[in-house]
């Protein structure tokens, strides 16, 4: 297993938020893995041809096959005017910052600029942040969040949170543990969007799908904190697509510009009695701008849009194609990477390469939870097995024959260009320290704050 | 998809007899609630019994021998090939940790913790749909995200056996892998 930071897990370590811990245990699968004969783990590679780099053409010939499993490192841009305010943060980054993700360890939000925070896009991350800036402290405290994150977050001014969709409330991307969560708060209020429920919903409650209906009906619920109780309170916006961010000296954000959208056709003629083809339809409504414009007032804003995959360095060597327009690599939906002309029809039929895996987020695309996620892995990893017990073919390695070495010949290459991988006992190193630091102040765990830090400790 | 064959190295005996649960029953929650039921059958799974369990299954060891035979409920499953599998099984026991323990191919990726919709269940009977204690929200809000959604879905690990149960009848739904057409449409 090749990992870009020196420690394991991804979005299990950095991405699930801190208040959830229940989705984490997951990670403890790993661990008995990582004590396997024949598994091993190198953390702190970047994959390349730059000095210091690995490339994928070290790697590959010593392997009779390789899976590409490193989901989505970028953010989905908006591409609108003021996108580099200050004030203007990417969600991705403000929960890597919180959970310690190095690459966001200087983020430096301003929480203390205004009141009211804006956040564009409505799916678990949108909620996750929202979550974060109206929960009571005390909720957060014996998490694994960081320190200095808490410390920040303890004297925030936020008091007010409105978390906006460009389309309606049955097709948000949010699922509704999370807004049932959120609506439960202690002491957070929540208000209902301006619009009616029944003009966003359009349709009769009894004749949508079950999951769309109890979306409804927790959302018209509301929360069980009257506004009038509530230090903090949110409010959920729909239909409202982003158009600018808005400065009056070019330099902090001070509102947020929408232009207003609708549905192109009415959600209830879309509704046949069938439940699954109504609950694909209703989420698949689209909306149109209708150049109406309306402004939200705030100094901080975050973009939660959702993410994209890039292509590794070296994939052209490996022959390996990558769709930019879906953000994947080509696939045959089990995971074994396609890529055109290799095909047994000839040149213009589309063939699996050899050895090529694919599995997750850069199968897929970068929506679902962590369990359908967890579900794509071992579809993946069930057909590798497959493909290995039907004799299909696999990568040929540098001599067609020759039986490859795999993680001798890849040390022996690491070795060469100076790069100092993190071993899985160099990860435990790293795992008992962080837990110790954690339990002096009653969290499960203080991560460290830089990869710096990090590999001192695996020195030393 | 047809599931792949096993390979030779996997240990279990060729032909069990299917045991009431109660011998093979484990807490998951004292293996930390995430360990999959697919790396114990990888072989750790002995090697790895820790003593809360051990002491757990000679409890139940022990209740076994002092139950009647009448005590004992069944449970049948339906598999993905419309194949019955019916099970000899205790009171209390919950249909995800009965399927694991008797090998019917049924997924507990959370743990049963009903925080995934892996265990996904249909109900056969309406009678008996409505004898099982009424869902939680926790468990309706992961039956939503749940392929195949039907009237009297439920989650096996939150469906307990009881005396009124016996005789339940559950099907697999057809597609747990969540393959959708949809995933690859143009957006």
């Amino acid at each position: 297993m090749f990992e870009s930071l020196p420690v394991p897990y991804g979005l299990v370590r950095f991405g699930v938020a801190p208040d959830h811990p229940d989705v984490k245990k997951s990670a403890e699968t790993l661990e008995d893995v990582g004590k396997w004969p024949g598994f091993d783990f190198a953390g702190n590679i970047q994959i390349g041809d730059g000095p210091g780099q690995l490339p994928l053409t070290s790697i590959a010939p010593h392997y009779d096959a390789m899976l590409f499993a490193y989901g989505a490192s970028r953010d989905k841009q908006l591409g609108i005017p003021g996108e580099n305010l200050k004030g203007v943060i990417s969600a991705r980054a403000f929960v890597g910052w919180y959970n310690g993700l190095p690459e966001y360890a200087h983020l430096n939000p301003d929480l203390q600029a205004g009141d009211t925070a804006v956040i564009i896009g409505q799916g678990n991350v949108a909620l996750d942040v929202a979550r974060f800036l109206l929960s009571p402290i005390n909720r957060l405290k014996n998490t694994d969040v960081s320190e200095h994150a808490l410390e920040t977050v303890s004297k925030s001014r936020i008091r007010d949170v409105k978390v906006i969709g460009r389309r309606g409330p049955l097709q948000a991307p949010y699922t509704i543990k999370e807004l049932r969560e959120l609506l439960n708060l202690p002491a957070v209020g929540f208000a209902p969007p301006p619009e009616s429920w029944d003009e966003l919903i359009q349709a009769e409650r009894k004749k949508l799908p079950r999951q769309l209906r109890r979306i409804a009906e927790v959302l018209e619920r509301g929360s069980k904190t009257p506004m009038d109780q509530a230090d903090k309170a949110w409010q959920l916006g729909y239909l409202r697509s982003p158009a600018e961010f808005l400065s009056s000296n070019g330099e902090n954000l001070k509102a947020v510009g929408f232009e207003q959208t609708e549905y192109i056709s009415d959600i209830a003629s879309t509704i046949s009695g069938d439940p699954q083809q109504d609950l694909n339809n209703v989420r698949a409504m689209k909306v149109k701008g209708t150049g109406k414009k309306t402004m939200l007032r705030a100094n901080l804003a975050f973009i939660s849009v959702g993410y994209q995959s890039e292509p590794l360095p070296g994939f052209d060597k490996l022959g390996i194609p990558f769709d930019e327009n879906f953000g994947i690599i080509p696939n045959d939906m089990y995971g074994r990477v396609m890529a055109p002309g290799r095909g047994p029809a000839g040149a213009l039929t589309a063939g699996h390469i050899p050895g090529m895996y694919c599995s997750g987020w850069v199968k897929r695309g970068p929506t679902g939870v962590i369990a359908s996620t967890m579900d794509d892995a071992f579809s993946t990893g069930d057909i590798i097995v497959k493909d290995w017990e039907s004799g299909v073919k696999f990568s040929e390695g540098e001599e067609a024959g020759r039986k490859k070495e795999g993680f001798e010949a890849v040390r022996r290459e690491m070795q060469r260009r100076g790069i100092r991988s993190v071993s899985w006992p160099d990860w435990m190193k790293i795992d008992t320290e962080e837990r110790r630091r954690g339990k002096e102040k009653g969290k499960e765990r203080e991560k460290f704050r830089t990869i710096e830090e990090m590999m001192q400790l695996v020195d030393s | 998809m047809h599931h792949p064959s096993r390979g030779a190295d996997d240990t279990r005996p060729s032909s069990k007899p299917r045991k009431a649960i109660s011998d093979n029953i484990f807490e998951r929650s004292s293996l930390g609630g995430g360990v999959s039921r697919r790396v114990r059958r990888a072989g750790t799974a002995t090697s790895t019994l820790r003593n809360q369990e051990k002491s757990r299954i000679a409890d139940i060891l022990r209740k076994c021998s002092q139950a009647d035979v009448e005590d004992r409920l069944h449970v049948t499953f339906i598999d993905k090939d419309g194949d019955k599998h019916t099970f000899e099984v205790a009171n209390g026991d919950n249909l995800l940790d009965i399927a694991q323990a008797n090998d019917i191919e049924m997924e507990g990726a959370c743990g049963g913790s009903c925080a995934c919709s892996t265990c996904h269940v249909i109900v056969e009977s309406d009678e008996m749909y409505d004898k099982i204690p009424e869902a939680s929200d926790d468990e309706n809000d992961m039956l939503d995200l749940a392929f195949g959604l039907t009237e009297t879905s439920r989650l096996g690990c939150q469906v307990h056996m009881a005396p009124e149960l016996d005789g339940l009848v559950v099907k697999l739904p057809s597609m747990t892998r969540n393959m959708q057409a949809s995933d690859f449409e143009k957006r």
